[in-house]
């Protein structure tokens, strides 16, 4: 076992970064080296694998192995990258783009298989790095090079694919919420098998100000909820605010008004199998409920690679051959002298 | 390559009906040879009536058998078939003796319950194992099951329904052999003539079985390529992608690297793919991925995780995974790539074989991204050539495409099972302790002689480094957009691949060596133009033989070879894609070609008739 302690600096390299001033992925960048030290998992037993994008240049940061590949297929090579070599702990940058467009299929089945692999997705809604067109996470009728009259199509909820393809571990961040960050992506890379991390990320040359309704400090305490697994679902600046049930659905009330108690209000239960109350938190946008960030979804399964490996395992034992020739010479053979 | 193989078995086809004497065998197996006798093959027939009018149904003296045997100068009903139909249980125990080593068994698989098996005296519940029949030679058919569900509205009874599964037996014997259902159709006009209602439900449950095979990629292999002299050892019966799987294992314990399949089922690639996912029994990942893009990406990923990584698709699944093999390219990555080809474009014809794919392996990427092509010669060299696949790509840091077909993919052989030490040790081309020692390793850091960019795995403390498809600088693998830089990478790459001439055994010339003309093959194809080589030499036209198994780059001995000869004829079946490689590499030889793109493999008398063509001219 390796006990050496890292620091963040550890996991960085001295390649000048290139994204544009005042980009949110600074931030995400340097709270992922925060939660790889505090992880402790040493350099060279991490790997970093993206696709393509400007999130996606993020593995020339670091300095432990990376990988980065072409236009979405990032989840694919990570889920062949942690097969062949299970040891290594595997983290995915993606966008929404290159994520939940070019690589939508690859991303619903990675989570599906459960591969212990932790995606990170920077949501920006727009396409940066081909200058600024609209992507699968832009509203409805947002107004972009590729969509001058606004689109015509509804986007996809991060959160909601993901429970979609049974995804059991959710989070989200905002990137300027740097300790929020760093907390959801440790506990990202505790869960064993598919972790998605969605970061709310703003790019400040084609869609600056995308999550500012919500993330913008002035009112961010009244329109976010931070859940933490075991408490209360509370929010507001004086966390006055809270969550109930309310039929099926959930409902904001101010604790002390209409009747309505502390006790009353919902404790988060990240942990429990059936994810109907986790993706109506997920689900939650800001407007008449808080958006939720922090871990809203964290649940033990079986993961393919732990799976995989104790069939091989059980395989091996009740049948296995040592070599090739072993095993064709168990079957029909003959002589021919 | 030194043994001599030979097509067998090409010119006919040995298909026995079984079932009990109820079933209307001898129906089914009459029609099938009239059928064709009318397309113009000869025939000859062996009827095997029970003794009994009407033993006990299911029973083993109830089973009646029609064996035919269809072809070009057919004198017997052959003394095994090549394709045994049995309708129940107690028909293949009966004529499983029939049945050549390695020919195919066609079930009713709705006739095989416990009770069934009783009848005939089976001791256990697997009727299969029992009769040791290897279940890649079996094909289970619901027969009785679709037979009802084709007749579901006919208004016909039970009974009546059932007496119509010979029919489909037969409609999916038709599909095997290409046999057109009018002439098929028309004999049972004739015999159903008095009882239209029979005739309609005859008619479409003719048509459900061919649909049957159509829908399942039913094949069955009708060629056998055996070499002439057996050298003494062990053998088993191997089909080609069997074989490639068990070279890919091969390569895997020779060069220490564990195995990695990521795939997605094709016709005709996927026995390649169930081949390795039983092979858990030797540590082999072999995983199934959402589509053929995250096949050949899961298997980047994990080649780069430091794993011997494959990929196996046909043609259309190849065209897919373009990009990704660019990746491979740009990245310097080992990875195989296994093609086993069909007729295209598109989704063409899936189960029939064809060469139509090698441009696409040799140019099918964007921007200058070359890779080393190879091609098996026959099924047992697909053994021979996966190894060398791995072997290539591991020594040499690239992808290696393998271009295997339908035909000796499909297509069965005797094979040597080889000793443990008969094939050489793969060496990974690790960083050298030197440079780790003086610190002097970088990502793109080479072999100067092979130009080989070192493999440092993940995992491993101080190596740690980032690579991309992005363009790199020549040394210390920084992004790059400098353009000598990019220029110089190119040529590096493609003089990379040009290296790896040096590590590969040279062009062989068979047959009559010193005639004036060379007929030349690659890929699977050998056993035809060999036969071909052979039948000319005999027949007063000297003709010498090469083939190449190695394409990209070609041997290092093949201008020497070519030029040798007055007269160079590639014969391939596709429009020329060999003959033009060869042509733009040697413009100065004349190449001459014989082409074929039908699906069909050659036929011997063809390619000696095209070769006495242009001798004669």
């Amino acid at each position: 076992m390796d006990n050496q302690t890292y620091t963040a600096a550890d996991y960085k390299n001295g390649q000048s970064v290139r994204w544009c001033p005042g980009c949110g992925d600074h931030a995400i960048l340097n709270t992922l080296h925060k939660a790889m030290a505090t992880l402790g998992v040493p350099p060279h037993r991490t790997a970093v694998i993206s696709g393509i994008g400007c999130s996606s240049r993020l593995p020339y940061y670091m300095n432990t192995y990376g990988f980065h590949t072409i236009h979405g297929r990032a989840a694919a090579i990570a889920t062949g990258f942690k097969i062949a070599n299970p040891e290594m702990t595997v983290w995915q940058i993606s966008g929404d783009g290159d994520g939940l467009a070019i690589g939508g299929n690859h991303f619903i089945h990675a989570v599906r298989r459960n591969i212990d692999i932790n995606i990170v997705l920077f949501n920006n809604k727009i396409y940066g790095l081909t200058k600024g067109q609209y992507s699968p996470t832009s509203p409805r009728g947002f107004v972009s090079k590729s969509s001058p009259y606004g689109t015509v199509e509804d986007p996809f909820i991060p959160a909601e694919l993901a429970f979609g393809a049974r995804g059991n571990f959710f989070a989200r961040s905002i990137d300027v919420e740097l300790a929020t960050s760093q907390e959801v992506l440790v506990a990202a890379a505790r869960h064993k098998g598919t972790s998605v991390v969605e970061i709310l990320q703003n790019c400040v040359i084609f869609n600056n100000g995308i999550h500012s309704s919500v993330t913008d400090r002035e009112h961010r305490s009244e329109r976010t909820i931070h859940l933490r697994h075991g408490q209360k679902m509370t929010f507001g600046p004086e966390n006055e605010r809270g969550l109930v049930q309310d039929g099926f659905l959930l409902k904001a009330v101010t604790i002390g008004q209409d009747g309505y108690t502390l006790d009353d209000v919902l404790v988060h239960d990240a942990h429990t199998p059936s994810n109907f109350l986790h993706q109506q938190l997920a689900m939650m946008d800001g407007t008449d409920l808080p958006l939720a960030v922090g871990v809203i979804r964290d649940v033990e399964a079986p993961t393919y690679t732990d799976t995989l490996e104790a069939q091989i395992a059980d395989v091996r034992t009740r049948k296995g051959h040592a070599t090739l020739r072993d095993m064709v010479l168990a079957g029909n053979t003959w002589e021919v002298k | 390559m030194s043994e001599k193989h030979q097509v067998k078995t090409l010119d006919k086809v040995v298909v026995r009906f079984s079932g009990d004497s109820g079933d209307g065998m001898q129906l089914a197996g009459n029609i099938f040879t009239n059928v064709s006798a009318a397309l113009g093959c000869t025939v000859s027939t062996f009827p095997d009536y029970p003794a009994e009018i009407r033993a006990p149904q299911g029973s083993l003296s109830g089973v009646s058998g029609f064996q035919v045997s269809v072809g070009v100068g057919v004198h017997t009903p052959g003394d095994s078939c090549d394709v045994l139909v049995a309708m129940n249980p107690a028909a293949l125990k009966q004529n499983i003796r029939f049945l050549r080593r390695g020919g195919t068994v066609i079930v009713d698989i709705d006739s095989f319950r416990p009770a069934d098996l009783r009848k005939a005296q089976f001791a256990t519940d697997d009727a299969f194992a029992e009769l040791g029949i290897d279940e890649n030679c079996l094909l289970q058919v619901p027969v009785t099951q679709m037979t009802r569900d084709a007749l579901a509205d006919s208004g016909l009874d039970n009974k009546s329904m059932l007496k119509c599964r010979n029919i489909f037996a037969l409609g999916l014997v038709c599909w095997l052999f290409d046999r057109p259902l009018e002439e098929a159709v028309a004999h049972l006009g004739s015999k159903f003539a008095k009882k239209p209602a029979i005739f309609e439900a005859n008619k479409r449950v003719l048509q459900a079985g061919f649909d049957y095979g159509h829908n399942v990629h039913a094949s069955v292999p009708t060629y056998r390529i055996e070499s002439e002299v057996p050298r003494p050892g062990i053998y088993t019966d191997i089909n080609g992608n069997t074989a490639t799987a068990w070279g890919l294992i091969m390569a895997s314990e020779k060069s220490g690297l564990p195995l990695f399949l990521g795939s997605y089922p094709i016709t005709p690639a996927t026995d390649i793919l169930h081949e390795l996912a039983k092979r858990k029994d030797l540590g082999v990942k072999a995983v199934q991925m959402e589509d053929e893009i995250a096949g050949v990406c899961s298997a980047i990923g994990a080649s780069f995780a430091g794993n011997l990584a494959v990929t196996s698709t046909s043609g259309p699944g190849l065209a897919l995974k373009s990009e990704a093999i660019g990746l491979a390219v740009i990245a310097e990555l080992p990875l195989v790539v296994i093609d086993v080809q069909r007729g295209g474009p598109s989704t063409g014809l899936p189960t029939k074989t064809e060469q139509t794919d090698l441009m696409q392996a040799l140019y099918g990427r964007n921007g200058e991204s070359p890779v080393a092509v190879v091609a098996p010669a026959t099924p047992t060299d697909c053994f021979d050539m996966a190894f060398e696949a791995c072997r290539i790509a591991v020594e040499h840091m690239t992808p290696v495409i393998l271009l295997s077909d339908a035909f000796i993919g499909n297509g069965a052989s005797a094979w040597r099972v080889p000793e443990a030490d008969e094939y050489p040790a793969i060496t990974q081309p690790r960083v050298p302790e030197a440079m780790k020692a003086e610190g002097t390793w970088q990502p793109y850091s080479r072999d100067p002689e092979t130009l080989v960019r070192y493999w440092a795995t993940p995992g491993t403390p101080g190596l740690a480094h980032r690579i991309g498809g992005l363009e790199k600088d020549c040394k210390c693998g920084a992004i790059s957009t400098d353009p000598a830089n990019h220029e110089r990478m190119v040529e590096t790459r493609r003089e990379k691949i040009a290296r790896i001439a040096r590590d590969i055994p040279a062009l062989e010339v068979m047959c009559d060596t010193d005639a004036d003309t060379l007929l030349v093959g690659w890929g699977g194809t050998c056993g035809h133009l060999h036969s071909a080589a052979d039948e000319l030499c005999a027949a007063g036209v000297p003709t010498a033989f090469a083939h190449f198994r190695y394409i990209n780059p070609l041997p290092a001995n093949t201008a020497e070879v070519l030029r040798r000869y007055k007269r160079v004829i590639v014969a391939e079946l596709n429009s020329g894609m060999m003959a033009d490689w060869l042509q733009c590499h040697f413009p100065d030889i004349n190449i001459r070609r014989i082409n074929k793109v039908q699906g069909q493999p050659f036929l011997v008398g063809e390619l000696v008739e095209g070769v006495k063509n242009i001798v004669n001219e």
